[in-house]
């Protein structure tokens, strides 16, 4: 019987970016999953980082409950995975019936890509053939130190070429409430971002965190410079090709 | 000094409009950045280091009141003097009464972040001394009657022009055009006189070692030397969290401060002060005096912010900041801008005079990963934000709330996100939203695309 995996599809993906969940589900039972989709709606993170403990808490709750008895949970965002991994347990560290719980979850969840190298390492994605640059998430880099899973993953797209861009430790500016509470800060990050892939001449731009890409696709379009805006599950089930991107007329 | 962190939204769109600030801004990120990632390349043993750096940190912090103790003990043999400040009032009294009670009346100052603090400069000129910065950034931004904008680089926000400018005008003598050379030359001609005349030097410490009673100062410039030794009396202005145990400490704390802040190996000057001149010396003050200020530290001893006294004040978490390369020190309101300053500053002023700090990060990370001690700042300024709401200064709770009802009650949660999607479905124009209400932050800098036709829980329900 094959192992059943809980998809968590987070809230900006669920909403905006459907393709990336679809595309996700794909991966993950071609790799020979069984995929499951428990009730759900978001991780908690806008409340834990606006500083609201308790809805924080009441959301991770629901959530820990809800994938219960899924042998992993996989999220295709790596801030996600880092609410899920590091921020749960942080969150119940001094409420002993959950602290257990919360670890015990932590160390069942998984960001896509780093769930697909350990389980679908000879995954053979389609060609893409786009001018990509990767967006280097802060959370994938310094949360889950998985700098540069990305960019090894897009060199295995046959015609797909991959060009360095910016500085890949900088902030995009995002950072969830940020990006409206301190709109003028946040939009001189966006622009020095997509500014950068712009002077790189990047035709297409891939993530894993749909927050992300959403600001930077929004900038990109203010500036008027075309960018394609993909999520990485996209490209790696093949779906991307024919698809305009995020904000593309379908 | 007087914070003006309330006004941080209003100080921040000044700043970004600020054409002179921003060019200063991008030397900046070419600087420091690129100078400490090249001084690490040069140091593979820097990770170990750090870790060494942050264990130190902790150990000292565990026994704080032993090697303080430890500390005035040394520094009494050596014939110094210790006070303790509990508050910044305390610190700039002390420090004028010491000049005063000796009619002391010129005072020169080596940089010192503790000082700012403290508000001392404004203490002494209302009690009638003459006060004259003598490190070069430092100088520039007290002839501009400013607040330093950098804690390494108080002066990083100024031109040459500006410099130029100042200049002319403090010392009748035309510098507008002027070179860095000639400028340079300019400050060091008027400030040797200053050096000769001075009858008070205050410097701050990066160190003060409790075994042997010695604070250790790091410049570029020299200055903080000549402030200590030519003048009469020696004031050394230091946080209580400055103490190390042995000098053998100090040199790993000192190899790992120079290439994080300047990416130098070591800074050109290091210098130790142990006490007032001996009957055998040539040189040096008559009098050395301590004073060790608290100032909400040992408050933070306690609870979630004990590892922000691991901070050694090397302004890598400024220079990486993404916030601070966009707005520069001065929008923070206080002494200490950038990450570290949205930790201390509502922990030493109140969260009341500076709700807004803690808010005001991505969460990016960087500050954590680029900080030679270690210090989890993101997960401070969580801290903070977490005290903030608690005590009613984060704006929209009622949103928060809403949302969060929402957000545990699933089905209620599709019906509504239906409902919107389909919404906004029918207002896109060509995938992109208009400018709709509540969209308005948002699209100040970019757009909006619109959201999918149908949600991905509406998809998978109608796949099963």
């Amino acid at each position: 019987m094959s192992s059943t995996v809980g998809l968590l599809v987070t809230c900006l993906a669920d909403l905006y970016r459907p393709q990336a969940g679809i595309a996700t589900v794909q991966l993950l039972e071609e790799a020979g999953f069984r995929v499951v989709f428990p009730d759900q709606t978001c991780c908690g993170q806008p409340g834990y980082n606006a500083g609201d403990r308790d809805s924080a808490r009441a959301i991770a709750q629901r959530v820990i409950a809800a994938f219960e008895g899924c042998e992993a949970i996989v999220a295709p965002s790596g801030s996600c995975t880092g609410m899920l991994r590091l921020h749960y347990p942080q969150l119940f560290r001094d409420d002993l019936s959950w602290q257990g719980k919360a670890t015990e979850f932590a160390a069942r969840s998984f960001e896509l890509l780093e769930f697909l190298d350990l389980h679908a390492p000879e995954l053979a994605p389609p060609p893409f053939p786009f001018r990509t640059a990767w967006h280097e998430s802060c959370s994938n880099l310094r949360e889950l130190n998985r700098g540069g899973a990305g960019p090894r993953w897009l060199k295995r797209i046959p015609e797909l070429e991959l060009c360095a861009a910016g500085d890949p430790e900088v902030c995009c500016g995002f950072g969830g409430s940020f990006a409206v509470k301190f709109a003028d800060i946040s939009g001189r990050m966006v622009d020095d971002k997509a500014r950068g892939f712009e002077e790189a001449g990047a035709e297409a731009l891939v993530g894993n965190d749909i927050g992300c890409l959403l600001n930077i696709a929004g900038r990109a379009h203010r500036r008027g410079y075309p960018l394609r805006v993909h999520h990485v599950a996209e490209l790696l089930a093949g779906t991307a090709a024919d698809d305009p991107g995020l904000g593309g007329v379908r | 000094m007087k914070s003006t962190s309330v006004h941080f939204h209003a100080n921040a769109r000044a700043a970004l409009n600020d054409p002179v600030l921003q060019d200063a801004l991008k030397r900046l990120k070419a600087g420091f950045v690129v100078k400490r990632r090249e001084a690490l390349e040069g140091l593979p043993d820097f990770p170990a280091m750090r870790e060494a750096a942050s264990a130190l940190k902790k150990h000292i912090l565990d026994h704080l009141d032993i090697y303080l103790e430890q500390y005035e003990a040394a520094v009494r043999r050596q014939g110094g003097e210790v006070h303790w400040a509990e508050d910044a009032e305390q610190a700039r009294r002390i420090v004028a009464d010491l000049c005063q009670r000796q009619g002391l009346r010129r005072v020169l100052k080596g940089k010192t972040m503790v000082g700012e603090e403290v508000g001392l400069n404004e203490e002494l000129e209302a009690a009638g001394l003459e006060v004259v910065e003598t490190d070069l950034g430092e100088y520039i931004i007290q002839l501009a009657k400013e607040p330093p904008s950098h804690i390494i680089a108080p002066a990083i926000h100024k031109t040459r022009g500006q410099v130029g400018e100042l200049f002319s005008n403090a010392h009748d003598n035309d510098m507008s055009g002027a070179n860095a050379p000639e400028l340079v030359a300019e400050a060091r001609r008027v400030m040797r006189r200053h050096f000769l005349a001075g009858e008070v030097g205050i410097t701050g410490a990066n160190f003060l070692i409790a075994e042997t009673g010695s604070n250790i100062i790091v410049t570029n410039e020299g200055n903080g030397d000549l402030s200590a030794t030519l003048p009469k009396m020696h004031i050394v202005v230091a946080g209580i969290e400055k103490v190390v145990p042995t000098l053998e400490d100090a040199t790993l704390l000192l190899r790992i401060l120079a290439r994080s802040a300047t990416g130098q190996r070591m800074t050109s000057y290091t210098t130790l002060h142990t006490g007032p001149k001996r009957t055998s010396d040539r040189d040096g003050p008559n009098a050395y005096h301590v004073v060790l200020v608290d100032n909400g530290r040992s408050r933070m001893l306690t609870g979630p912010y004990r590892d922000m006294l691991h901070c050694i004040r090397c302004g890598a978490c400024l220079n990486h900041c993404p916030v601070y390369g966009a707005i520069g020190g001065h929008a923070y309101g206080w002494v200490y801008p950038g990450p570290m300053g949205s930790v201390l500053t509502p922990l030493i002023t109140g969260l009341d005079q500076a709700a807004s700090l803690p808010q005001a990060s991505s969460l990016c990370g960087r500050c954590e990963a680029v900080c030679p001690v270690a210090i989890p700042l993101p997960r401070m300024l969580r801290e903070l934000r977490f005290d903030g709401f608690d005590q009613g200064h984060v704006s929209g709770r009622g949103l928060l709330r809403t949302w969060a009802f929402l957000a545990c009650r699933p089905r209620l949660y599709r019906r509504i996100s239906s409902l919107l999607l389909a919404a906004a479905r029918g207002l896109a124009r060509r995938g992109w939203l208009p400018a709709l209400p509540g969209t308005g932050a948002w699209r100040r800098a970019r757009d909006l695309p619109a959201p999918a036709a149908q949600s991905f829980s509406d998809w998978w329900r109608r796949r099963q």
